[in-house]
Order: C-alpha cells, then sequence, then structure tokens
C-alpha cells in the first residue's frame, strides 16, 4: 500500500505534451484513405476482369501505380497509430506493453516496405 | 490487460438476496433490486430485493431509497444531500444508466428498478463508491482563475455577457461523476486518463475570458492519456444528469491542441 497522495498519484510523471501529432496524423490518414479507398474500389470495379494479366497492367500504370503506392503506405500508417491506441488502451502491464507497441511497428514497417516493394516490382517490370 | 470481468470476490450471481415485501393492503407496488456490499461482513456481494408502496412513497427513485432506509432496512447505505439535483451526491447506476437518484423519477422505469453502485469504481459499501481519484483528478486541472494581470482594485474582473456564455454551462457542472464513470476509457484506463468531468473544468477555465493561463492548461492536458483516451464514445454526453455536453468540451480541447500548431 502506498501512502502516496492521491493528487500526487494523478500528476504522475507528469504531461508528455505530445499526442496531437498522433491524433492529427489518425485524422488526415483518415481523410485520406476516404478518398485513396473510393478510388481503389471505383478503379477495381471499372476493370474489364480481374484476372492477373489485367490487374498486373493496370498496377503497371504510372498513375495507379503511385495511387496504389500512397493507399496501403497511408493504410498502414493509419493502422500502426490505430493498433498503438487499442495496445495502449488495453494492456496494462509494462512489459507486455511494451513488447506489443514494438511489435506493432515493426510488423506495420514489414507490411507496408512489402507491399510497396510488390507494387514498385509491377510498375518498374521484372514480374514476369 | 483491461477488467472485463469483475474480480471474484465481487460476482454476486450465485450469492442469494433478502427479499422484502412490501406491507400488507399495498396496491401500486414497485420492487427495487439493490446492490449490496459490506467489505467489512467479508460476504461476496448480493443483489436484495425490496418491494416500496408508491401510495406511500416520494415520486422521485431517491425518495424511495430514503423510505427504505427509514422503514425496511437501515443498514442500506448510500450518499444524498439536496434532493433536488444541485449537490451530485445521489448519483448511481439505474436502470443501467448514471444518473441521479432524486431527479430520476420511479415512473420512468419499468418493471423493477435495479439499482448498483457507479460503476467500475472501488466500492466503500452498498452504493457509495470510492471517488478519492475522481476529486483529485479535477483538483489536478487546477480548477481555479489564474491571471497575471493583477485584478483591478475598486472591481471585479469584468467578463462580457458573451464571454459568459462560453463558461454558463461548463461551469454547471456538479460533480457527480455520472460522466467520467460512464465512460469505458475510463474505466481501463481512469488512472491516467483524467475523464470527462475533468475535462470539462479544464475546459470551462481554458475558455474563461479572465484566464490568463491558456497556454499552461494546454500544455497539461497534452498527453496521449490524459486527453486523448477520449476515442469519443458520448457516454458522458448520453449520462449528464445536468444535460451538459463534455464530449464536445474535449473535442474543443483537441481542436485548440491542433490550433497551436496549424
Amino acid at each position: 500500500m502506498s501512502l502516496r497522495s492521491p493528487l500526487g498519484r494523478v500528476l504522475g510523471h507528469g504531461s508528455a505534451r505530445q499526442g496531437v501529432h498522433h491524433w492529427w496524423s489518425l485524422r488526415t490518414t483518415s481523410a485520406a484513405l476516404v478518398l485513396l479507398g473510393a478510388w481503389f474500389i471505383f478503379a477495381l470495379l471499372t476493370r474489364p476482369d480481374l484476372g492477373h494479366a489485367t490487374v498486373s497492367a493496370w498496377i503497371a500504370k504510372p498513375v495507379t501505380a503511385v495511387l496504389l503506392g500512397l493507399f496501403v503506405a497511408v493504410a498502414t500508417w493509419h493502422s500502426a497509430l490505430g493498433v498503438q491506441v487499442v495496445i495502449e488502451d488495453y494492456v496494462h502491464a509494462k512489459g507486455p506493453r511494451v513488447a506489443a507497441l514494438v511489435a506493432s511497428r515493426f510488423l506495420h514497417a514489414l507490411v507496408g516496405v512489402a507491399a510497396v516493394f510488390a507494387i514498385l516490382r509491377i510498375a518498374l517490370g521484372g514480374a514476369a | 490487460m483491461a477488467e472485463f470481468t469483475l474480480p471474484e470476490n465481487s460476482r454476486f450471481k450465485d450469492v442469494p438476496g433478502r427479499h422484502h415485501k412490501a406491507p400488507a393492503g399495498a396496491k401500486r407496488v414497485k420492487a427495487l433490486r439493490i446492490y449490496r456490499f459490506d467489505p467489512d461482513s467479508g460476504d461476496k456481494p448480493r443483489i436484495d430485493r425490496y418491494e416500496v408502496d408508491l401510495d406511500r412513497c416520494g415520486p422521485m427513485v431517491l425518495d424511495a431509497l430514503i423510505k427504505i432506509k427509514n422503514e425496511v432496512d437501515a443498514t442500506l447505505t448510500f450518499r444524498r444531500s439536496c434532493r433536488e439535483g444541485i449537490c451530485g451526491s445521489c448519483a448511481m447506476n439505474i436502470d443501467g444508466v448514471n444518473t441521479l437518484a432524486c431527479t430520476k423519477a420511479i415512473d420512468e422505469v419499468k418493471g423493477e428498478i435495479r439499482i448498483f453502485p457507479l460503476p467500475h469504481m472501488p466500492v466503500i459499501k452498498d452504493l457509495v463508491p470510492d471517488l478519492t481519484n475522481f476529486y483529485a483528478q479535477y483538483a489536478s486541472v487546477k480548477p481555479w482563475l489564474q491571471a497575471r494581470t493583477p485584478a483591478p482594485p475598486d472591481r471585479e474582473r469584468l467578463q462580457s455577457p458573451t464571454d459568459q456564455e462560453k463558461i454558463d454551462r461548463p461551469s454547471a457542472c456538479i460533480l457527480c461523476a455520472c460522466c467520467s464513470t460512464s465512460c469505458p476509457s475510463y474505466w481501463w484506463n481512469g488512472d491516467r486518463y483524467l475523464g470527462p468531468a475533468a475535462l470539462l473544468a479544464a475546459y470551462r477555465w481554458i475558455v474563461d475570458t479572465r484566464d490568463e493561463a491558456t497556454g499552461e492548461r494546454l500544455d497539461e492536458l497534452e498527453d496521449p492519456f490524459r486527453l486523448y483516451r477520449c476515442h469519443t464514445i458520448m457516454n458522458c454526453t448520453e449520462a449528464c444528469p445536468k444535460d451538459l455536453n463534455p464530449a464536445r468540451a474535449i473535442a474543443e480541447l483537441k481542436k485548440m491542441m491542433v490550433e497551436r500548431h496549424l
């Protein structure tokens, strides 16, 4: 049992003086995903078919490659920010929390880089 | 992990409650199921059932509680004071919603009235929660005027009617804790998230045109936990028995935080 005062406990280590950047990034990536997501769905639905050759040719177009790259990058960033919030909300033990936060970052970086690499490979050739 | 279930010694499902019948001859009978817990007894919590004769009882839930305490079971413990919605003492969970027992009409509840203490707070006894942390959080936002400009020697600090309107509603908070204890984010992280009541109090001083500590106040709030645990669930606004809007105040605080950066 601690005899620290209730106010002392609430004040804790003080304010982190950050959080606004995280919050603003989550909102701006949401707005971007609305636009990019709408484009992605519209573009997919207007393909003549969804066969490998058709979709590969579509991704190889410069505009598609750029927008698709943006889409996966922004989605990955948004997801990383969101999953971080979920972990902070629900994982309370210090060790598991830090481990989960680090693992989430690593996993998101891996997924994001792999997705962008796949797009570049198709767009810049070599994916025959 | 966050606690999604009650600790073993707090579960009441398998504990038989006591039943108190209405007096013979009662025509309009209303039943109340009330959470009972006495930490000194070492027993688990239980739900007691009380029948009240509405023809011999005032119209509000608090009237029924006072009648039970006076006439049926003096051990029933709850806080109450003003009985008119201005002190905030009798905040409790009635029919699944946090509200004040003194302003909640018995008629508003269909069937049995289920009464529990405010959710996810340590229980001192029966319907009395431990609000120590809640009050400390209120104190932590320095809920008083801070100004470097000295007050005029011959009169009070002036404020225009328009400026007064900004603080008129937020000032009406009675610190009953209905909002904070209805917030899931506060349930999971109540030790670090300030909760809607304390944030509404902070907002009340931040928008006060006489206050000169706006920047320092925002600095103290800019924290992933203190402010940004709010996920706009809006249970706070739904629960507030004074019809205030803590969710909006928190949204305004987040906007101010962004404005400082853009």
